[in-house]
């Protein structure tokens, strides 16, 4: 399993995802209506670290996580 | 180094703390950057949530830039609530000579606003707002639209 962490300011729960790369887990997003507004401005980090392509193999107990825009300081 | 805390910075201490630190390190400038929450479009205050994983390497990334070119950088930083005319963020470079601070405080602030994981909320009816519009996608941001 694919855990999935939604960070910042996007109000959702973390999810459990029997999924094997990132375009599974933007079609499972895709069909979310609340998570529309966040696809297109969210950064996308692979246990922590950034990644910059969808085409991304994903393993069991790979942490995912949805940074939103930000604004420090 | 990386410095968080919960609600407002105490800039005097910091400030002086980092003093201390450096004081034998024969450093010649210490330039910081100190930011203070201004009363603006009547907010109450700010609020802040970071992601500690990756502002810790994003961070770390920085200080080898530091010390690639004989420089020191720390910063501090609140979480949660910040009020008007409190400090929620201070970064500081020492280095030899001061034009290397002073070049490399501005390019790493820019950086900070620009990459590190924390998210903005103006405090307004005692509700926290995401401050969207102010904000900035993260390098990278979109691939799974």
């Amino acid at each position: 399993m694919v855990r999935v962490e939604f960070l910042g300011p996007i109000q959702k729960a973390p999810l459990e995802l029997d999924i094997t790369n990132l375009s599974e887990l933007a079609e499972i997003l895709q069909e979310d209506k609340e998570m529309h507004q966040w696809l297109e401005n969210s950064a996308v980090a692979v246990n922590d670290v950034l990644v910059g392509s969808r085409d991304f193999t994903l393993k069991d107990g790979d942490r995912v996580a949805l940074l939103p825009p930000v604004c420090g300081g | 180094m990386l410095y968080l805390y919960d609600g407002a910075l105490d800039v005097p201490k910091i400030l002086k703390e980092w003093y201390e630190q450096e004081s034998g390190s024969n450093y010649g400038a210490y330039i910081p950057f100190v930011g203070t929450v201004r009363d603006e479009d009547g907010i109450e205050g700010l609020s802040f949530d970071i992601y500690e994983p990756i502002l810790n390497s994003w961070f770390g990334a920085w200080q080898e830039r530091a010390k690639e070119r004989g420089a020191v950088i720390k910063m501090a930083h609140s979480r949660g609530d910040v009020l008007l005319h409190e400090s929620s963020y201070i970064a500081a470079v020492f280095s030899p000579k001061r034009r290397v601070a002073l070049e490399f405080i501005e390019e790493f602030v820019e950086d900070f606003k620009a990459s590190a994981p924390i998210w903005k909320y103006d405090l307004r009816g005692g509700k926290r707002i995401y401050a969207l519009e102010r904000s900035t996608a993260i390098k990278g941001s979109g691939i799974l639209q």
